[in-house]
């Protein structure tokens, strides 16, 4: 799990086609060069690129740390993916506890690099809670996943690394995303009687807490 | 590095200073209007006479909400954004994230483009120590430093200016590569600071490494333990100086940091003057890597093929590099539309200020002022 791509992940494209690594945008003309390739007497030579099959970047993960999950956890590990050479793991929410002791203490991913989330609302669980794990024994990273609805309760990791104790208050703060055991679970960037949660997609650019706005700052709107 | 059982949490109270000179409790506040706090950081603390029991940092006074501005702008259109963060080295900030979504493109830079990257990054670390160097000792009471280094800083920034036209939030890079090539004398710039700057970095030396003043506000002040630095997950010179030799320029190079020899200093006790040392050591091994790398840029393209509209392969990535606090990761998931789905920047300020409240436990008010200085934070990247 290099943290560099040393070439592109998919395999060399014929030389006709595009490479999948530099996508261009749609509406180029395909005859931009016109002397390499394509004859002279091409009839339509503003004809847009027949459609590429979809770049799929993500394949199943198999390796030696997945087996390990697999038969220590089970069913509780949900998917195994890997992305542009990045192991990424969705497990279980309500067995992320144990889980992330076991991955801290056996697996040595001693270092909790970030814990964040993700907004999905158009799935049935919307949000993506991430751990970026890091590894010093191994120099290597990991990226846990658990899905959580609106509402679920995700279990804190502030016993297991104490370095996500701010960084879950900030997803409370900008998800709304509740952690079970957390020890102050309160706003940290946002004042702390703010309404709303902005980094979720149903919350505009452009929206804010009109009344905390001008009951604190004395102007109609803050943009 | 081993745990041993679990650990303490930061919001126990150390009892062992409880009501020691017979005082009472006393809440006070630093900041955030405060000329040591390096910005609008507030600081609630907990008093028992002259001793500190407990604290609170109150942050987000220059919350500007960076992430969401990402999910609504184009990726190159997002770029100049990231160097408000972290405003004193805004050329590493901006090396992450054309570095994060290089890699969620899967194209590379070309050789010469990754060469003037680190030159012009390295040079930016340079700049972001001597900010806090002359800052740091300001704060403990030694003016003559500030001047001495905003001398060699200004060199670096009109480096930068010659280079892009901007000296502060530079947007030097492009995704992909480089906007700019290099200016005809810029190696010739280079070398000449280069060779100034070793002098230079002695002179700072001379009034500080040995004065006693210095030792004295310095040395034993703020431990953090390399265990308790893994915990907290602070990086950059901060973990170092507690004795973890880890760089992501060693551990998972990226720029061009693999062609070039330079040593990881590390600290032993993991106090202030330990993380004056360990950043004052790299300095010098910047400077080593400037002068290899303005020996041989290689030639050739300074823009790899990349669209001018940019809709990378659904997915995410995680990318850190080693910016001067610590690991400055961008955790990007694309859609597969010209605007990031998601960005995520991991703050190494926001993530090293987290440990505040562990180091400063049991400290003199006097030494909160030295310990917000040596985490070198900056309020616009602990906020965004």
């Amino acid at each position: 799990m290099a943290d560099e791509p040393k070439e592109p992940l998919p395999s060399p494209v014929p030389p006709g086609e595009k490479p999948a690594s530099t996508p261009l945008p749609p509406s180029t003309p395909a005859a931009k060069a016109p002397d390499v390739k394509a004859p002279a007497a091409s009839p339509k030579p503003a004809a847009p690129p027949p459609p590429k099959p979809p770049v799929v970047l993500q394949t199943p993960l198999n390796n030696e740390l997945v087996g390990r999950f697999r038969a220590k956890f089970g069913a509780a590990i949900v998917e195994a993916i890997e992305d542009r050479k990045q192991a990424i793991i969705t497990v279980d929410r309500e067995r992320l506890g144990e889980i992330a002791l076991y991955v801290r203490g056996e697996e040595k991913f001693e270092m909790l690099s970030d814990l964040t989330a993700v907004d999905w609302p158009k799935r049935e669980k919307r949000f993506d809670v991430v751990l970026n794990l890091y590894s010093f024994a191994k120099n290597e990273r990991l990226r846990l996943k658990v899905h959580a609805g609106d509402g679920e309760k995700v279990p804190s990791m502030t016993s297991v690394w104490p370095t996500s104790n701010w960084l879950e208050r900030e997803v409370f703060d900008m998800f709304g995303i509740v952690f079970a055991g957390h020890p102050n679970l309160t706003r940290i960037l946002l004042p702390e009687e703010w309404q709303g949660y902005p980094l979720r997609k149903d919350y505009d650019i452009l929206q804010q807490d009109t009344a905390w706005v001008k009951e604190n700052l004395g102007i109609d709107s803050g943009q | 590095m081993e745990f041993k059982g679990e650990m303490a949490l930061s919001t126990e109270a150390t009892t062992e200073h409880k009501t020691q000179l017979g005082a009472d409790e006393l809440v006070i506040n630093m900041g955030p209007q405060h000329p040591s706090t390096h910005g609008v950081l507030r600081v609630k603390l907990k008093l028992d006479g002259e001793r500190v029991i407990g604290s609170e940092c109150v942050i987000g006074y220059l919350h500007r909400g960076v992430e969401k501005i990402g999910e609504n702008r184009t990726y190159q259109q997002f770029a100049p954004y990231v160097d408000r963060m972290d405003y004193v080295a805004a050329v590493s900030n901006g090396l992450g994230y054309c570095e994060a979504i290089e890699k969620l493109l899967i194209v590379e830079a070309p050789p010469r483009a990754r060469v003037i990257r680190t030159i012009l990054t390295e040079l930016q670390r340079i700049a972001s120590h001597l900010l806090w160097l002359g800052t740091h000792a300001l704060d403990i009471g030694a003016l003559t430093p500030l001047f001495y280094c905003f001398r060699e800083r200004e060199e670096i920034l009109k480096i930068f200016e010659k280079y892009c036209g901007a000296r502060l939030t530079t947007h030097a890079f492009r995704i992909g590569g480089l906007q700019y090539d290099a200016y005809d004398t810029l190696e010739k710039d280079v070398e000449r600071f280069c060779k100034d700057f070793v002098s230079r970095v002695v002179e700072y030396e001379d009034l500080l490494t040995q004065n006693r003043i210095w030792l004295g506000r310095t040395k034993g002040v703020g431990i953090l333990t390399a265990t308790d630095a893994i915990a907290y997950g602070v990086t950059g010179p901060v973990l170092r100086a507690s004795g973890v030799k880890w760089d992501i320029r060693k551990a998972a190079p990226y720029a061009a940091y693999d062609q070039y020899k330079f040593e990881i200093p590390v600290g032993t006790t993991g106090d202030t003057y330990d993380r004056y040392l360990v950043r004052m050591e790299e300095m010098r091994q910047s400077r080593l890597i400037c002068l290899q790398a303005i020996e041989n840029i290689p030639t050739g393209p300074i823009l790899a093929k990349v669209g001018k509209v940019l809709k990378p392969p659904p997915g995410e990535v995680y990318h850190a590099i080693e910016a001067p606090k610590g690991e400055l990761g961008y955790y990007v998931v694309s859609d597969g539309s010209v605007q990031p789905y998601r960005v995520r920047i991991r703050p190494p300020s926001f993530i090293n200020l987290e440990a505040f409240d562990r180091m400063v436990r049991g400290h003199l008010v006097a030494d909160v002022v030295a310990i917000i200085g040596t985490l070198d934070i900056v309020l616009g990247e602990v906020d965004r």
